[in-house]
């Protein structure tokens, strides 16, 4: 477990290390805009997802950052030095793919070590040095075996290792955890994360799944059709979404329309107003003509019966998750929400009350 | 244009102008050549009796070829795939031998087993005391059986292994549907491998149509259009020639086209769960006919070699009424390694063939690479550069490169070869360029795209990505590809009988020699030694690939 650190400090020494900034990048395929006016940066030490449904431009974002595609505009910078055009190959990141393309004719060790045999290191030191990052990814004496032979935890820490020990100006990750069953997954994120951070370069990766971006990443980049919804810490994601978009692919949660009054924001369902404290995105105006609220499941409360203060509704689904109930219910006005308990015994078809339990209440303009 | 796009159009360019010269630019003279005088040689062509037979014949032959070797090679895939009985594994073993001889051998194989004079036709005559032989091996007939034994090997891998990926689910789902043996075989597994069996009939239909040894050897009186071609050749006629090619290469394209249009009418993926069991036979009664069934089937696919073996050892002009040749020497032998004249032919065939196998080892990488990896205008026309050759008969493309390269002509990028060496090793660089590029084309698309990627983000130069990513994923298939080549190019034949000279003629050549001077023991043992190389050539390329793996 010397490795990283020891690769950390000869990065430092080498004084090269700086933010990583994509600005106004636009890729086009055909008529098709796989990445529209996408400026994001990444300091050192910095761990960045790009979060998005499959075809909203995120593997086209890191490619770019990667040097494999040429934006039609924009410009990718490192250390404020215009990278845009510098090919892969001389751009000296690292990169963990997808399938996390390891060389199936070489053994471990030589997968490790190819980065190094590029840049000429000779034969003896690049054997030590290979061996020294699979220590520090927990794979000490896995040098020797077939890539074959790997479990897909073990072949993710071998690429993540070849990414590595090329002492990389930046690391970029493509889907690192979609290939692994869900127990390794777990644990994974905290491994992953752990080392990203102790590398010290700026970390940029994709994912689908918001779950793995909020374990990891310091922040997010939410991207959909090819365009930037919103850049933040995940809180700022959940808690204060600038749109309707953002509010309805992160967490999950119903979005309701809502009078804007400052503080405060009134939801009218089935004539019965409750006022609600509510959350803005920062820089926000501070009253919007059209407001709506994001009602999450675990902001909601639900009791049995008819209440004259609540909304009322009806249970049209009951699930278990694992020490609570999640139901799903059907309000008036054609609203249905997801509420959250552990303690309200009720079935489905039963009538309840819904009413907000705990605020503030993300708000987002219509 | 990016520098990835010049990049790309300077590594193809060289590839498709070669291309360009070498495969399409004969053919087109040709054509050319036979619009020479305007209509006339098409005229000339139609007005002709023995032209119109040749074409009808050589259809027939190609039709019955196919249909021949289906009658064979299907039951013989299904009793391999679906029994179990005693003696299958070495049934299985023999299978495939017919594919092993070189195509002129298995030819004379046939001629010293059933010809007029041969082995079991007087064995047969002698038997029964008959005053003649009780057949003549020669008409379409006799083609067509030749046809049928080598060719139905096709057919029985292709059902082979359509039979073993078929889901075994699906007959138990239609079993227990209520369907009966009959119906299920006719309305699931049938239909299912009937993708298995278009494909290994076109291949059937295309090198039937193509094929030159046995009509010119068992041809007789008869006309097929590839011995048409060689006749006006030799005759002079360059310009009937010519309508005599086109029209040849046409039905081969034309075949072509009605094959992949029946394809394309049926096209499932099979998806196998593995592991299908083969049903033992229980009946004593059928299991001892099934034994004896394929163990007929075994002797008659060994016989051939074991015949050409037998008669290498035979004393030149020893063997005349008897039924087998009544004296043995290893003089045959003796003779080719050590008079000039007969190890000259070996010399000729070995670095004929290992020249063609390096060009297309080195044009097919290129291409393969292109057309798997780089995203360019010319790929489209790549791709139907290096198919092509497949779809044109080989004596089309040597008469192409005959009418071609028989001057020198700057001005119209031509090179006198016809009378030299390289002529030769440029036609079955050219006959082999579909074996080896997709060969290639395979290994390389089993490559995960991004490991070209991840050399590159490693630092890797292109150099250095070609030598240690993709050469090593493309070399399974440059391995069998270019023993592919190697192994039909040392055996050649039907290009050689258009193209040879004294001087570089091959192998095949001199066994035709040998035989016309009733010299069948040298001839024999040329065609032995032919096999032997074969086999050579796959023991060492088999022992490459495991020292490399």
């Amino acid at each position: 477990m010397t490795a990283a650190p020891r690769a950390r400090s000869e990065g430092d020494s080498g004084g090269e290390r700086g933010t990583l900034a994509l600005n106004g990048i636009t890729r086009r395929f055909g008529d098709f805009t796989a990445v529209d006016d996408v400026s994001f940066e990444v300091g050192p030490g910095e761990l960045l997802a790009l979060v998005g449904a499959s075809g909203s431009g995120k593997t086209t974002t890191l490619r770019i950052a990667a040097g494999y595609e040429i934006p039609d505009a924009g410009t990718v910078t490192l250390g404020g030095k215009d990278i845009t055009r510098v090919p892969p190959e001389r751009r000296g990141f690292g990169m963990v793919f997808q399938h996390y393309a390891l060389f199936p004719h070489m053994p471990v060790e030589q997968n490790v070590a190819f980065g190094l045999e590029a840049r000429g290191v000779n034969k003896v030191d690049r054997l030590v040095k290979a061996r020294a990052a699979l220590a520090s990814v927990g794979l000490d004496g896995a040098g020797s075996r077939p890539i074959q032979s790997l479990s897909g935890g073990e072949q993710q820490r071998v690429a993540l290792a070849r990414a590595l020990v090329i002492e990389p100006q930046a690391l970029l990750l493509d889907e690192p955890l979609s290939n692994l069953d869900p127990t390794l997954r777990q644990s994974t994120r905290d491994d992953l994360r752990a080392m990203l951070r102790r590398v010290g370069v700026p970390a940029l990766f994709v994912t689908h799944d918001q779950e793995d971006a909020f374990a990891i990443a310091d922040r997010i980049a939410l991207l959909k059709k090819g365009k930037l919804l919103q850049c933040g810490t995940p809180e700022d994601l959940y808690y204060a979404p600038v749109s309707r978009e953002v509010a309805a692919f992160i967490g999950r949660g119903s979005i309701v329309a809502a009078e804007d009054a400052g503080e405060k924001a009134k939801v009218t369902i089935g004539g019965v107003a409750r006022e609600l404290a509510v959350t803005r995105p920062k820089g926000a105006a501070s009253r919007v003509e059209s407001a709506f609220v994001v009602l999450r499941p675990d902001a909601l409360e639900l009791s049995r019966g008819a209440s004259v203060l609540a909304w009322r509704g009806r249970v049209t689904n009951r699930r278990f998750a694992g020490g609570m109930e999640v139901y799903r219910v059907e309000l008036s006005d054609g609203v249905t929400v997801e509420v959250e308990s552990n303690t309200a015994k009720v079935h489905e078809d039963d009538v309840v009350s819904v009413s907000p339990l705990k605020g503030p209440f993300p708000l987002v303009p219509g | 244009m990016t520098s990835k796009q010049r990049q790309n159009w300077i590594i193809a360019v060289p590839v498709i102008a070669l291309l360009l010269w070498s495969v399409i630019y004969p053919n087109v003279a040709v054509i050319v050549g036979s619009f020479e005088n305007g209509l006339g040689h098409w005229r000339e062509f139609i007005a002709s009796p023995a032209d119109r037979e040749a074409l009808r014949t050589s259809i027939v032959i190609s039709v019955a070829s196919v249909f021949a070797s289906l009658a064979i090679g299907v039951p013989l895939a299904f009793l391999l795939g679906r029994f179990e009985f005693p003696g299958r594994r070495l049934l299985r073993a023999v299978a495939t031998l017919p594919a092993a001889l070189p195509p002129l051998v298995g030819v004379i194989a046939f001629l010293f087993l059933y010809g007029e004079s041969g082995v079991v036709t007087r064995a047969i005559q002698r038997t029964f005391g008959m005053a003649e032989a009780p057949w003549r091996l020669q008409g379409v007939g006799a083609i067509v059986f030749v046809h049928a034994y080598t060719m139905y090997v096709y057919v029985f891998l292709f059902v082979s292994a359509g039979l073993e990926r078929f889901d075994s689910t699906l007959d138990e789902a239609a079993s227990g549907l209520g369907a009966s043996n009959l119906q299920r075989l006719r309305r699931v597994t049938l239909p299912l491998l009937m993708p298995a069996v278009a494909g290994s009939a076109l291949l059937v239909f295309m090198n039937a149509l193509g094929s030159f040894s046995a009509p010119y050897v068992f041809g007789g009186g008869l006309r097929v259009l590839s011995t048409q071609i060689l006749a006006s050749k030799t005759n002079g006629a360059m310009g009937l020639a010519y309508v005599e090619t086109t029209v040849l290469a046409l039905s081969a394209v034309a075949g072509l086209g009605l094959f992949r249009w029946l394809e394309r009418k049926r096209k499932y993926t099979l998806s196998s769960k593995g592991g299908r069991v083969r049903k033992t036979i229980r009946s004593r009664k059928i299991q001892i006919l099934t034994t004896i069934f394929s163990a007929a089937i075994v002797i008659a696919l060994v016989l051939p070699h074991l015949m050409v073996v037998l008669v290498s050892f035979a004393r030149d002009g020893s063997w005349t009424t008897q039924v087998l040749p009544p004296e043995y020497t290893l003089e045959n032998y003796r003779r080719l390694f050590s008079e000039n004249e007969l190890w000259r032919p070996i010399y000729n065939s070995v670095s004929m063939a290992l020249i063609a196998t390096a060009g297309n080892l080195i044009v097919c990488f290129v291409a393969a690479y292109l057309i798997v990896f780089r995203r360019f205008g010319g790929r489209g026309l790549l791709e139907l550069l290096i198919a092509l050759p497949w779809a044109i008969p080989a004596t089309a493309i040597a008469l192409g490169l005959a009418a071609t390269f028989n001057r020198n002509d700057l001005a119209t990028a031509r090179v006198l070869l016809v009378g030299t060496f390289w002529i030769l090793p440029l036609a079955y660089f050219i006959r082999d360029i579909p074996l080896v590029a997709s060969a290639v084309e395979s290994s390389l698309r089993q490559m995960d795209a991004s490991l070209e990627d991840a050399a590159r983000g490693l630092g890797a130069s292109w150099l250095m990505t070609m030598r240690r990513v993709i050469i090593p994923a493309a070399r399974p298939g440059l391995v069998a590809g270019g023993l592919l080549a190697a192994v039909t190019a040392v055996g050649e034949f039907v290009a050689s009988v258009v193209l040879y000279t004294h001087s570089n003629r091959p192998i095949s050549m001199e066994i035709l020699a040998q035989l016309r001077a009733l010299a069948f023991g040298t001839a024999a043992a040329y065609s032995v030694l032919l096999i032997g190389l074969v086999l050579m050539m796959t023991l060492v390329a088999r022992s490459f690939e495991e020292r490399l793996a």
